[in-house]
């Protein structure tokens, strides 16, 4: 399972990474706010990741709380553009 | 035989983050980005989630993790929704790429205005 976790822990690292450049080098916020949210579902999977390689559910409540911020922030930040516009 | 299935979810799951990463580069608007990005919200992080439920012998821990997937699956369509709205308002440049545009048929002054 070490094994496994480790891999699954790599590619959502290359992920996260790909995300990040896509945050710092994007033109709109629009953009900025896609590659976000995928980045908080990579955070998501990563918990989830480490969770189950060290076979605890401690850190599960933290993944209710960042999903559901994930998804307040999105809709905030989608609002605040169609408000003001770019 | 259970850790073997976990192990291909994770994996997979964690594949389909890394294809949505690179969509995210390849991509060059905003609603194509959206469309590679929104897979790993739904099906990556799902696969993700039963594969670490299984690995976890606890039931509430299966409990919670129903909880995200269900959380994420009823709230991922309305920010994807949302943000692609946002994002067709803020970009008039995107509009003549749109093949049926059904947005500018329920805002009739903005389309008449840009033409």
């Amino acid at each position: 399972m070490i094994v496994v976790t480790s891999v699954t822990m790599g590619l959502l690292a290359v992920a996260a990474v790909l995300c990040i450049v896509r945050l710092v080098r994007s033109g709109s916020l629009a953009d900025r706010t896609v590659a976000l949210d995928t980045l908080l579902v990579i955070v998501v999977c990563g918990i989830a990741t480490y969770a189950a390689r060290s076979n605890s559910g401690l850190f599960l409540d933290v993944l209710v709380v960042v999903a559901l911020l994930g998804f307040t922030g999105t809709a905030l930040v989608a609002r605040f553009i169609e408000r003001r516009g770019a | 035989m259970l850790t073997v299935l976990s192990g291909v979810l994770m994996i997979t799951g964690a594949l389909l983050a890394v294809i949505a990463g690179a969509g995210l580069q390849r991509f060059e608007n905003v609603l194509s980005r959206m469309h590679a990005a929104t897979k790993p919200a739904t099906l990556g992080l799902a696969l993700v989630l039963i594969g670490a439920a299984i690995q976890i012998p606890d039931p509430r821990s299966g409990v919670k993790l129903l909880l995200v997937i269900l959380l994420q699956f009823s709230t991922a369509p309305v920010g994807a929704h949302l943000v692609g709205r946002a994002a067709y308002g803020a970009g008039p440049e995107m509009r003549g790429r749109i093949d049926v545009d059904e947005l500018a048929m329920d805002r009739p002054e903005e389309s008449s205005a840009s033409g």
